[in-house]
């Protein structure tokens, strides 16, 4: 389960202060697959990046399986983000100097499993996302909706209970976003919790629970107009 | 995971050849010239005798001049008077001892297609093999009879024996030198200490004699020295005899002492016969006798020169200042692989790991670049060679031997470590949100 309470992220420079995050509360159950919109400027990726521990919270308490993250030192954390979490970026975030079997063992490299565990694993994700044809092919020689299910494939293949996905079909045309889209249902019917963030309200229907940021808050008045709208 | 990290190592080198290279030459260029100035320092001020050099002990006593020491601020003359240095020999009061001065013959080959040829000659006492480790190809030194004896006898080196009896044995064979008939009694094997420390009085850098012989039959014959001989007096008429018995210092002794208590003893004996020469009107200065082993004696003579030092710290200067550049192009390709970095940080690494990766990376390119700067050193030194052709001594101390192109390759992988270190910091240190961030 993740618990986030009157979470307050700020960022300082010299001058500015700016507030990302006030009194950002929010759970997110075992299982769930909830989508996360809000206009431009709101809150909602730098309330992903807390969640997936990419950034440190300046105010309130953050708790992922019932651990206090704020008192994580890095190599906990890292470790949480390698064993828990999975990342899906928006830009699919692939090393292009590596082929697909390669990109998608980096995650299990810091894990620590064997060569033949890792294989499986990598095998076994391809597999799922239907590239397993394409181990050896470099990411410059896939399409967006291909690189971005390899970016999938490698989220998936150390097991995480968490997906988080940060404007996952922001770089992909109608279709290739419909099938993306799909297999993260199908992803979370298996049982892996993911939270989406987007700022598409067709897209976010697709989840079973919507989150409205604004102004780095949750707050419940448009969310349930806009998605209304969308579902009319 | 090493073998993980070296190949991303290799794939990030190949995915930036051009900072790469830049990076390798930069070490390369760094190390090549400071370890060709390095080497020339590590030739000159290395140990010639390391087994025993702190057993070997060059003996000076002030035999000098009352109104002035020989050098300042107070040192003894740096060899002895005939008179003390076969006094002090025949006293035989360390576990070996040897007094040697250098000389020359003519050679005078036994066929008659070959010309007489000048070669220096170094007359001792046979203890100089034993003490000072010299390697014996075939026979074995005089023995002790010879040197009382004054059996014309001699020991060869191997180029000599190369050049007049094809290398083979020549053991029992004659030898013609200046007229005078002598048996050899063995050829050395090569042996070239370099700087030639039982010697430092006549060119340091030069090659040991081609031929030994007893002291007692160069004295004996008359044979002039061809090294250093100072005087503080006037030299009485009288011709030889008269020089020997001078207090004109030509003669070197060197003395085996194998502990502190031998050496306190030594020192006492030395001071002990002073003290008696001053009773005959000799040793006019107070007691100022001296032994110092041959690291003591190479920096006594200052056997590096102080030129060489400071060509040293250049280099070292030139070093860091490529380093700075390396820092500069490791920062650069840094910053272009910050996304990288902040995606593996994202997928699970720690900062320990891309620290490890990194430094990995950095490794790969100082070896490269320890290898190019191998070969940099080796055209650096090929280089003052050429340059400095008229000097015989320059082959000497342009050499590189294995310990040196170690050397060479653990100075660049820890160079570029050491340049390393910050650009690494930074890349560990990336906000992975910030990178990844892409609307």
């Amino acid at each position: 389960m993740l618990q986030m309470n009157n979470v307050s992220k700020t960022y300082r420079t010299d001058t500015v202060e700016t507030h990302a995050l006030r009194e950002f509360s929010l759970t997110v159950a075992e299982g769930e697959f909830v989508s996360v919109t809000g206009p431009s400027g709101s809150g909602k990726t730098t309330f992903l990046n807390i969640a997936g521990l990419l950034e440190d919270l300046t105010g309130g308490t953050y708790e992922l399986d019932g651990r206090d993250i704020s008192k994580l030192n890095d190599n906990q954390r890292s470790k949480v983000r390698n064993e828990k979490i999975g990342f899906i970026f928006q830009s699919f975030n692939l090393i292009p100097e590596l082929n697909i079997f390669d990109n998608v063992d980096v995650p299990l490299r810091y894990r620590g499993f064997k060569a033949a565990e890792r294989k499986k694993r990598i095998e076994d994700s391809l597999e799922m996302v239907g590239l397993a044809s394409r181990l050896e092919h470099m990411p410059a020689q896939l399409s967006g909706g291909q690189q971005q299910r390899v970016a999938i494939a490698r989220a998936l293949a150390g097991e995480p209970r968490f997906l988080l996905a940060d404007e996952p079909t922001g770089n992909l045309d109608t279709n290739m976003a419909d099938s993306v889209l799909d297999l993260l249902a199908e992803i979370n019917s298996t049982g892996t919790t993911i939270i989406m963030v987007t700022h598409e309200m067709t897209l976010a229907t697709r989840a079973r629970r919507n989150i409205f940021v604004r102004d780095g808050s949750v707050s419940d008045g448009p969310r349930n107009s806009h998605l209304a709208a969308v579902a009319s | 995971m090493f073998r993980y990290y070296l190949r991303l190592g290799v794939l990030s080198i190949k995915a930036n050849p051009a900072l790469s290279a830049l990076m390798v030459a930069a070490i390369g260029v760094g190390i090549g010239a400071c370890m060709t100035i390095v080497t020339i320092h590590y030739i000159m001020s290395g140990n010639p005798i390391p087994e025993k050099s702190d057993q070997l002990h060059h003996v000076r006593v002030d035999s000098w001049d009352p109104n002035e020491a020989y050098d300042e601020p107070n040192e003894p003359p740096e060899q002895l008077t005939y008179l003390d240095a076969t006094a002090l020999y025949e006293a035989g009061r360390a576990t070996r001892q040897v007094i040697s001065f250098r000389s020359s013959r003519v050679v005078e080959p036994a066929g008659e297609d070959t010309k007489p040829f000048q070669r220096d000659t170094r007359a001792t006492t046979t203890e100089f093999f034993a003490m000072f480790n010299v390697p014996f190809r075939y026979g074995a030194a005089w023995d002790r009879s010879a040197d009382a004896g004054n059996e014309r006898v001699v020991v060869i080196n191997e180029s000599l024996n190369e050049q007049l009896f094809g290398g083979q044995d020549s053991v029992g064979k004659m030898l013609t030198l200046t007229g005078e008939s002598y048996r050899i009694v063995g050829v050395l094997d090569y042996w070239a200490p370099v700087p030639m420390f039982y010697d430092l009085n006549n060119n340091e850098y030069g090659d040991p004699a081609s031929i030994f012989l007893p002291f007692s039959v160069a004295i004996a014959g008359e044979h002039d020295s061809s090294g250093n001989t100072n005087c503080w007096k006037p030299i009485p008429d009288g011709g030889i005899e008269a020089f020997r018995n001078s207090e004109c210092v030509w003669i070197q002794m060197w003395a085996e002492l194998n502990s502190e208590a031998e050496r306190q003893s030594y020192l006492q004996f030395l001071d002990a016969y002073v003290e008696q020469q001053k009773m005959v009107g000799r040793f006019p200065r107070p007691l100022n006798n001296r032994i110092d082993d041959v690291a003591a004696w190479m920096d006594y003579n200052e056997v590096v020169d102080e030129d060489v030092g400071v060509l040293l710290g250049l280099a070292i200067l030139f070093l860091v200042v490529c380093l700075l550049n390396t820092i500069g192009l490791l920062l650069a390709k840094v910053m272009r692989r910050a996304k990288d970095m902040s995606l593996r940080r994202a997928l699970g690494a720690s900062k320990a790991a891309l620290f490890a990766q990194n430094i990995v990376e950095a490794s790969i390119i100082g070896l490269a670049g320890g290898l190019l700067g191998v070969l940099m050193t080796w055209l650096g030194l090929r280089g003052i060679e050429n340059l400095f052709s008229t000097f015989e001594f320059i082959t000497k101390l342009v050499q590189m031997d294995w310990v040196m192109i170690i050397a060479a390759v653990v100075l660049a992988i820890l160079s570029a470590l050491a340049a390393a270190i910050y650009p690494t910091w930074r890349a560990c240190n990336v906000t992975p949100a910030t990178q990844l961030r892409i609307q």
